[in-house]
């Protein structure tokens, strides 16, 4: 056999759609090719998981050179609101599924699912904020523990 | 090209053990390419799942992902990993003896 992979410990730190989406896609994919995931959700990544929260993860529309958008423009109110709905719609049509269903179906296929403990206390949550498919808050130190003998990717 | 024997037959495949022709392939294989992929045994639900995978293939030129399968199946995306626990949509594609499904969801 030819070299495999066979874990992936990735690490989602930003809030943002764009931000949250490639983890989620890696994590799962992980998971389809039957190599062993855990995802870390830290700082702003930590929207991704927040009940009240994941389910209205945005686009970034201002610093994202990417969408070809005037930066002022992008600032205008509400431009997030429709760019997000707009790529939804398009994910949608590819069967990608919304964040909120995408956690679900990622802790079903067995990967394992953390909160940053230092991110937790900076914005003051409790496990009780988080979606009921995190299994811990562990600390950066507990997160080498876990990913030790495989590939850590951070997004 | 590779080849495997199932069944007392020698049929093609690929690096990954995905059968070339899907045509080569028989019910009989099944067992013994699961055993070789660590399912010893095959339950109903295996066979369920393993048959979508053939109807789907014949339909549409490729098996489908996890996701798609446990739409389409009736078994739960954990029930899927659980009875292929070494990904549910590219094991079952390879009992199945159809190419391995490309999709990233």
């Amino acid at each position: 056999m030819a070299n495999t992979i066979e874990k992936v410990s990735i690490i989602i730190s930003k809030g943002s759609l764009e931000g949250i989406y490639p983890g989620l896609i890696m994590a799962n994919g992980a998971r389809a090719e039957g190599i062993e995931a855990d995802l870390f959700f830290t700082f702003f990544g930590l929207d991704a998981i927040h009940k009240k929260r994941y389910e209205h993860v945005k686009v970034a529309t201002v610093g994202n050179p990417g969408l070809h958008l005037a930066t002022l423009a992008g600032g205008l109110p509400g431009m997030s609101s429709v760019l997000t709905h707009v790529m939804e719609r398009k994910m949608g049509k590819l069967d990608i599924p919304g964040i909120p269903e995408f956690i679900e179906m990622i802790s079903d296929t067995g990967a394992d699912i953390y909160a940053c403990k230092a991110s937790v206390d900076l914005f003051e949550l409790t496990k009780d904020d988080l979606v009921d498919q995190v299994k811990d808050i562990i600390t950066v130190g507990e997160f080498y523990e876990l990913a030790a003998g495989g590939e850590i990717i951070f997004t | 090209m590779p080849t495997a024997t199932y069944a007392d037959r020698t049929v093609e495949v690929n690096d990954e053990g995905f059968f070339v022709d899907p045509a080569q392939w028989t019910e009989e294989m099944a067992p013994e390419i699961a055993e070789a992929e660590g399912i010893s045994q095959l339950s109903e639900d295996h066979w369920r799942v393993i048959k979508l995978m053939r109807a789907e293939y014949a339909e549409k030129g490729s098996g489908p992902s996890v996701r798609a399968l446990g739409k389409t199946s009736g078994v739960s995306v954990k029930e899927l990993y659980q009875l292929f626990p070494k990904g549910p949509a590219k094991l079952a594609a390879k009992i199945a003896g159809i190419p391995k499904p490309r999709g990233c969801i």
